[in-house]
């Protein structure tokens, strides 16, 4: 059998690479794993891909090609809470997502607040059809009394720590945390809702839980928090990262920060700009249960507003699996969280690239160049002799959200029955492609 | 399509004669007018009840109590009918310990709506009698009732209609009777058509 | 003429005509409480569960009383803790419910949605007794028919509701149904007990009791929980009772022939004086018969047949 130049060719599809400029039809070429090049599409080449078995070529006429996707807030469950997902399902539905890195948060059972935990979580993901970087504790047991041993985490491989889930409600315990982690350079994820504030709230504070005799969380919890965090940040130095931006206020204060040179990102996750507070309703879905809570319809636009003009970095789903008994529960007793990881690309094309709001360099720019740089990780792009973690999407492919089409273990997601446009069609983890949606 | 007929079988007057005459057999089975109260069934049976104790007062003097009464809550088909009865305000001011209650409704039927009304009495205490007195009664009996004091008897077919207007509620007064237009089922006694039989010459004698 | 719903779960989205039915139902109920046998037969077979995750001493005897006197067979599960906390969920007890073919399930509980939960996955029919603070409608009616029995009407009245606005489901139940009955409503409280955009209801709302009850017809007044003081929502009780007890001074800013309500049971000398709890313009024991006739009227209208829902 002659030896190929190349293991996988992907012809015809529509290259987007941010993190390279790079924006037209072309086509991707994969050799060990890695990528051996872009070419334009031209007779000899095109000579060349037919003359290569049909099973090494994928056809993307029509599609778009991009890095493989990178989610930097992904709950994956294991250790601890298996029955809601383990780190194998959780990448499964990663590649099913069009996500070939993901990024686990600490609050697992025990929490990743041990470098043999860290160890233990980077074993498992080895075999995974996905690549996951860990996320450490900023505290012990995420207690937020004591700083994690930050540099044992680090050297196990931690890309950045957070206590996801809780604020570091204590100011001086988060002011030595970001001057702690500024001797490895890496950020710390906020998790921004003062707790006093947002205490025992389970939805918006507004009227539509006034209506419904709901506790709720103010938008003033988060704007609050999120303004200390940078403050401090701007007093300390070290990187700050906002997880799951919600409120308008909180857009304004990271905006009025990155025009002040303050080391602030952000991220926003697609039920916070696809849902609003008042489809909670006299139906109680707990599946719109979350912290932070979906807000108003001023709050979207203005998260809208800070994905068009740059000052939310990146879009991430928090993913947070959770048992359906969990969740058939009262409101106010069910935890709080949705999957996510095979609705966002979905949701990204229908709720902001179809309403015009973003391109598809753009929402890609924030789901690959710009986590990559935030995390510092060696993925994200299609440059040569890199990594071959490819996404290709059909674009303009309707399809409906399916409560069996779930690979997570769990399925509390509110989008099940909606209609989207945009759908993964392969995913290619260096080389092998881990997801083929035909 | 086989068009629907209506009759009218009372008028006004024959509708007073009857109260009339209802009253006088009253006073006259009970002796007299003391031991006597009247209910009336909401709605027009306690129109006529009260018509009744107005004519007993013309004749006797003698002022009867009346009470109205709602029997939708007795029913036996509350639970299997799609639109439920809208409940009116059951008035009962006295004490109906033995005394000859007299029980009036407009038209009696299948004596169902009667059966619930006689529950809803005794849960009010034992009277000493009760006595039906009906304006209309049309037959199709399905429980053991029978009137004491009848207005008109009028055979109807179980699909028919009988509608009473009193002048107090309807500003009309008349029973009419809705045929249901079904046609009764044809049995083979048509009319024999009468063959005139010309004999020639005079009349035969009969072989 | 019908309810829209074979569930009462609030009177928000209740309609005017589907009130005056039920008042005018309860009218008829009324009446029965009179009688020396104050007992009907029409539900004479149908089983009704009276579900109390919370304690209530009044509203559960009020319903078991409307249920008996309606020749229901009642049956009535209590439990003071919620059920996360028992180790059953709801769900499960449910499970158990729907085993024993119950017709009809009157349910209090402290999280708001419960009753809604219950119709999904139960075919009784549900009856809210108050879910967390979110509603309580058969209070808000009784309210409604005593404010009528006085008045003969209820368009164009003003009513006043005082208290904890913040966490009363009697309030937004209240709310709900005067506005769609064309009454004029106002709320009053301190600051920290008044919810986020309350005004959104359509409510004047005031936390200057004198201001918010001149010119009122009716003062309906809510019970403080005295636990408030320490999650700093209240000061204190004695600052409570200063601000907004309802005193026999403060009445006479009311109009004419105005009416004092509350819910029960009352904190004699917090929200209310002894004074003008007993006072003759206080309806407080009429809500209670009312309450007895108001649910035997919800009952009736909810046993009837109903089409086969899609």
């Amino acid at each position: 059998m002659k030896k190929q130049a190349y293991d996988l060719v992907i012809k015809g599809g529509l290259i987007i690479d941010p993190a390279l400029g790079f924006g037209r039809e072309a086509h991707l070429f994969v050799k060990d794993g890695k990528i051996a090049g872009i070419e334009n599409d031209t007779k000899a080449w095109r000579k060349k891909i037919d003359s290569m078995p049909d099973d090494m070529v994928i056809d993307a006429t029509g599609k778009i090609v991009v890095p493989g996707l990178i989610d930097m807030h992904v709950h994956l469950r294991e250790p601890g809470r298996e029955d809601e997902e383990t780190i194998i399902s959780g990448c499964q539905a990663a590649a099913a997502g069009g996500f070939t890195t993901v990024c686990c948060m600490p609050n697992t059972f025990p929490a990743i607040d041990n470098q043999e935990t860290v160890k233990f979580v980077l074993s498992r993901a080895e075999s995974a059809d996905a690549r996951v970087f860990v996320i450490g504790a900023v505290s012990k047991m995420l207690k937020g009394e004591e700083l994690a041993e930050i540099g044992d985490l680090v050297k196990a491989g931690a890309v950045a720590i957070s206590d996801d889930g809780d604020y570091v409600q204590n100011p001086q315990l988060m002011r030595c945390a970001l001057e702690y982690a500024r001797m490895f350079d890496i950020p710390i994820i906020s998790h921004a809702e003062d707790q006093y504030l947002c205490a025992d709230g389970v939805m918006n504070e507004s009227f539509q839980s006034t209506r419904l005799g709901i506790k709720g969380r103010p938008a003033v919890g988060e704007v609050i928090a999120v303004l200390r965090d940078i403050k401090l940040c701007e007093f300390v130095g070290g990187r700050l990262h906002i997880a799951h931006v919600t409120t308008a206020g909180a857009v304004e204060a990271i905006r009025q920060a990155k025009a002040e040179g303050i080391n602030v990102t952000a991220e926003a996750c697609p039920h916070h700009f696809c849902l609003t507070d008042d489809m909670i309703g006299g139906k109680f879905d707990t599946n719109l249960r979350v912290n932070p809570p979906i807000r108003t319809k001023a709050d979207v636009e203005a998260l809208v507003e800070g994905l068009v003009d740059g000052t939310i970095d990146c879009i991430a789903s928090d993913h947070a699996p959770h048992a359906e008994e969990e969740k058939d529960v009262e409101f106010d007793q069910a935890p709080p969280g949705m999957i996510g990881l095979q609705t966002t690309v979905g949701l990204v094309k229908t709720g902001l690239i179809d309403k015009g709001y973003l391109s598809w360099a753009d929402a890609i720019r924030k789901m690959t160049q710009n986590p990559a740089r935030i995390l510092n990780l060696p993925v994200g792009t299609l440059k040569v002799d890199g990594p071959a973690d490819i996404t290709i999407i059909d674009s303009d492919k309707k399809w409906t959200v399916k409560k069996k089409d779930f690979r997570s273990k769990s399925k509390n997601s509110p989008f099940v029955g909606w209609k989207l446009s945009g759908k993964v069609s392969q995913t290619i983890l260096g080389g092998r492609v881990v997801f083929d949606g035909k | 399509m086989p068009k629907s007929k209506t009759e009218i079988v009372m008028d006004k007057k024959s509708i007073d004669r009857a109260v009339t005459r209802i009253s006088h057999e009253i006073l006259e089975k009970n002796d007299g007018a003391e031991s006597l109260v009247i209910i009336g069934i909401l709605t027009r049976g306690a129109d006529i009840a009260k018509r009744i104790a107005s004519r007993i007062k013309e004749i006797e003097r003698v002022e009867v109590q009346v009470g109205l009464m709602d029997i939708n809550l007795y029913r036996d088909d509350v639970h299997h009918k799609l639109d439920q009865p809208i409940i009116q305000r059951t008035e009962i001011l006295f004490d109906v310990v033995d005394r000859n209650l007299i029980l009036v409704d407009d038209v009696l039927f299948t004596g169902r709506t009667i059966r619930a009304a006689l529950d809803q009495i005794i849960d009010f205490g034992r009277p000493r009698s009760i006595q039906l007195a009906v304006l209309i009664d049309r037959g199709h009996r399905e429980l053991p009732i029978r009137p004491d004091y009848v207005g008109k008897n009028i055979p109807t077919s179980k699909d028919d209609r009988v509608l009473v207007r009193l002048l107090e509620r309807d500003e009309v007064e008349f029973v009419l009777v809705e045929k249901s237009g079904l046609k009764p089922k044809k049995k083979n006694s048509a009319k024999k058509k009468v063959k005139k039989i010309k004999k020639a010459g005079g009349g035969g004698k009969a072989k | 003429m019908k309810l829209q719903s074979r569930h009462l779960l609030g009177l928000e989205g209740v309609t005017a005509d589907e009130i005056s039915l039920i008042l005018d139902t309860a009218e008829s109920f009324r009446e029965i409480i009179e009688r020396p046998i104050k007992k009907v037969p029409t539900l004479r077979g149908i089983t009704v569960l009276n579900l109390f995750y919370e304690p209530s001493t009044r509203t559960k005897i009020s319903f078991e009383l409307a249920e008996k006197r309606l020749s229901a067979d009642t049956i009535t599960f209590t439990t003071s803790t919620s059920s996360v906390k028992k180790g059953e969920t709801l769900k499960d007890t449910v499970r158990n419910i729907e085993a024993m073919k119950i017709n009809m399930v009157v349910v209090r509980h402290s999280s708001s949605g419960v009753p809604y939960f219950l119709t999904q996955c139960l075919d009784s029919n549900i009856i809210n007794a108050g879910d967390g603070s979110h509603e309580h409608p058969t209070q808000a009616l009784l309210d409604l028919f005593t404010i009528r029995q006085k008045y003969g009407k209820l368009e164009g009245l003003r009513v006043v509701l005082i208290g904890d606005v913040k966490h009363s489901r009697v309030v937004r139940s209240n709310i709900w149904g005067l506005k769609t009955m064309g009454v004029s409503v106002a709320v009053c409280g301190p600051s920290t007990l008044l919810p986020y955009e309350v005004e959104k209801f359509g409510v004047d709302v005031y936390t200057d009791l004198d201001k918010a009850i001149d010119g009122a017809d009716v003062v309906n007044i809510m019970r403080i929980q005295l636990e408030r003081q320490q999650s700093g929502l209240l000061a204190s009780q004695r600052e409570y009772t200063n601000l907004f007890g309802m005193t026999a001074e403060r009445l006479k800013l009311l109009n004419k022939n105005y009416t004092v309500m509350h819910p029960g049971p009352m904190n004699r000398g917090v929200e209310i004086t002894p004074e003008v709890a007993d006072g003759k313009a206080s309806v407080v024991l009429e809500q209670v018969t009312n309450g007895q006739a108001v649910r035997m009227a919800v009952l009736y209208l909810l046993s009837g047949k109903w089409e086969e829902e899609e």
